[in-house]
């Protein structure tokens, strides 16, 4: 198996999936000749010509909306928007075209696509407010969607794959950060990982932290140094946070009795809030404290300047200081 | 572009059967719509928005596609159009009366919210010109495809103003994709004029900015409309790209059964609007080229009405739809 990055594994699952399907093609802004700004989409453009990969007009609305019109049409689109803060004027193409088109048609029609975008930010990254934001429960409370958050190189193909095969739309939402930070081996060929199933990224047998996306590997670093003292921190890596994966969230409530739910996202009505509620609602005779959430404060976005970007940030300190409490209770 | 303010007696490339046809189809959708509005105000059908005036345009464009090849990606005001597809009346009553067997969403959409996979319908939605994207998609996939279909959407002059619309025309004249922008323009969107959607006279003269032909025609003479929407297609076909195609229309009725159009609108302008009904038109034009004798307009209006009264028979036999169906196709099942 070969070492690859995150963001050539998404570009190899995009190849791979292309090779084995005319109906996938590409569309979004400097996907083409430039391959995607993040290189996403690299050699694609010269692979499979302006045809399959196409440099569209700066317009989200558009990029969703033909892609939603390739889909009923009988193609399997995949629309790159080029940051996720760039998403809002698509979202009534989102919303409601792309979730609805099955319902509404009493399952006559379907929309299968995929819609891509780099999110979130961090300390380092610079974003500021308009490259940085982590937008998911916009679309996690929508019906009809999917929304997927790969956190590992063989996550992201695995999801990938499934998400360009899945029958529906799916938002495939890829942290930026990761993109070139991390490297593993990543299986070559046909590798699924199906939507809506999380894993256990660290085994324990104390706490639960549920959390997704590139928090994921903050999560580890303060589980780790926990685990230093003694104490075991299991982390559920959700990967999917629409459908959300309530057998495995239930699970490790029951083993633990205590739940940290993580996200970089906004905290307030965000997918922390509904994990907690499942967990409530589900596991309140095991829980040996109160579901505790961390997320990001009440700030619209990620500042640019690193000391404001460290007071929305989470890192592994903050984490650890939140699950020591969880600990203690 | 071009203001084509009337059109040749007889088009050269239409049959007399066709011709009759033609003028059938504007009947029964002219009766039917009736019927709904009528069924809207019995309190049995709770919504109803009428197409009475754009009868001509949409006949026009209709006979202008392949049935069964091209796709149409409407808007609401097309019930006449979506019939020249293959849609039938039982469909439209079946909607209006919220019945299971409404083709375009087992009763879970509005009236006049037009779906059909059988008749290359898309499934459309209420905003406003989010379909103008998604007929560009579907005729990207035709040309990806290498496959000679064109693609037929329509809206209002006051969808115009949407951003949608704009994204929509300029992908696709990027692309010259075979695309036709129906524009079917009645003067009102719900009660704001055309001088308040936009500064220029014409919603056609906005297709030289997206180096896209562009027509505007007499909505109704339904044989101008035919003939430009014809040149449209044909230029769509051969690969030479989308067309703005507008149909001055009139709208006889208010915007839906929830409107009252009199509130807006002056005595003097309804009632001119009413002398030059498209019906009318066609049918002094027919009779005058020979193509329709005396007393056949009739026969077909009765025959229309004998079509509408087995439909909505049906139609009131009809179930509504299980409950237990509510929760269905979120996502694909099974």
């Amino acid at each position: 198996m070969a070492q690859v990055t995150y963001v050539e594994a998404i570009r190899g699952a995009l190849e791979e999936e292309m090779r084995r399907d005319d109906r996938v093609l590409v569309m979004g802004e400097d996907v083409g000749a430039k391959g995607g700004v993040f290189g996403a989409t690299a050699g694609l453009f010269q692979e499979f010509g302006e045809e399959r990969v196409i440099d569209t007009p700066l317009a989200e609305a558009a990029i969703v909306g033909v892609s939603i019109g390739c889909a009923l049409a009988g193609l399997r689109p995949v629309a790159e928007i080029q940051f996720l803060d760039f998403i809002p004027p698509a979202m009534d193409q989102i919303i409601n075209e792309a979730a609805k088109i099955r319902y509404r048609s009493n399952g006559e029609w379907s929309c299968p696509m995929v819609i891509r975008a780099p999110c979130g930010g961090g300390v380092h990254v610079h974003g500021a407010l308009y490259h940085s934001q982590s937008l998911e429960a916009l679309f996690a409370h929508v019906p009809g969607l999917k929304v997927v958050i790969p956190s590992t190189p063989a996550d992201a193909k695995g999801l990938l794959l499934s998400a360009i095969r899945d029958p529906d739309p799916v938002c495939f939402f890829e942290h930026k950060a990761l993109y070139r930070s991390l490297r593993e081996e990543v299986p070559e060929g046909e590798h699924l990982v199906p939507i809506g199933k999380s894993r256990v990224a660290r085994e324990g047998a104390d706490l639960s932290c549920i959390t997704y996306g590139a928090t994921v590997h903050e999560v580890l670093t303060a589980a780790e140094r926990m685990g230093e003292d003694g104490i075991e921190v299991e982390v559920l890596d959700l990967r999917t946070v629409r459908p959300l994966d309530r057998e495995a969230i239930i699970a490790t409530a029951r083993k633990t009795g205590k739940v940290l739910v993580c996200h970089e996202a906004n905290l307030a009505v965000g997918v922390g809030a509904e994990v907690a509620a499942i967990v409530a609602e589900e596991c309140f005779q095991q829980l040996d404290a109160p579901v505790m959430r961390l997320g990001g404060p009440e700030v619209p976005a990620i500042p640019f300047a690193e000391p404001l970007a460290e007071v929305y940030c989470l890192g592994p300190e903050k984490i650890e200081a939140k699950l020591r409490q969880l600990a203690a209770y | 572009m071009a203001v084509s303010e009337s059109a040749p007696a007889i088009a050269a490339d239409l049959t007399q059967d066709q011709l009759r046809s033609m003028y059938r189809d504007m009947v029964l959708g002219r009766l039917l719509d009736e019927r709904i509005l009528v069924l809207n105000r019995q309190g049995r059908a709770p919504f109803a928005i009428s197409g009475q005036g754009h009868e001509a345009a949409q006949v026009g464009v209709g006979y202008a596609l392949r049935r069964g090849h091209d796709w149409l990606v409407p808007y609401y005001r097309d019930l006449t159009l979506v019939m020249v597809m293959g849609m039938e009346p039982k469909d439209h009553l079946m909607a209006s009366l919220g019945r299971a067997q409404d083709p375009n969403s087992g009763a879970r959409q509005m009236p006049g919210h037009y779906g059909s996979r059988a008749h290359n319908i898309v499934t459309t939605g209420s905003p406003v010109a989010t379909q103008i994207l998604h007929a560009v998609g579907v005729a990207t996939a035709f040309k990806y495809r290498g496959e000679d279909k064109v693609v037929v959407t329509s809206v209002g002059e006051g969808g115009t103003s949407e951003g949608d619309w704009h994204e929509g025309l300029n992908w696709a004249a990027v692309h010259r994709l075979p695309v036709i922008f129906l524009v079917e323009n009645n003067s009102y969107a719900i009660s704001v004029p055309q001088s308040l959607q936009m500064a220029v006279a014409h919603v056609a003269d906005r297709g030289p900015g997206y180096g896209m032909p562009s027509a505007t025609v007499d909505g109704g003479d339904c044989l101008a409309v035919y003939a430009a929407a014809r040149e449209a297609v044909d230029r769509a076909r051969r690969g030479e790209g989308p067309t703005l195609l507008e149909a001055v229309c009139m709208r006889l009725q208010s915007h839906s059964s929830d409107d009252d159009q009199r509130r807006y609108r002056s005595p003097d302008d309804l009632a001119q609007m009413r002398e030059h009904d498209p019906l009318e038109r066609f049918r002094r034009q027919l009779e005058g080229a020979g193509v329709l004798s005396e007393g056949d307009a009739d026969t077909i209006r009765k025959e229309c009405q004998r079509v509408i009264e087995a439909a909505q028979a049906e139609a009131d036999a009809a179930a509504p739809p299980d409950p237990a169906t509510a929760l269905r196709h979120v996502y694909q099942e099974g």
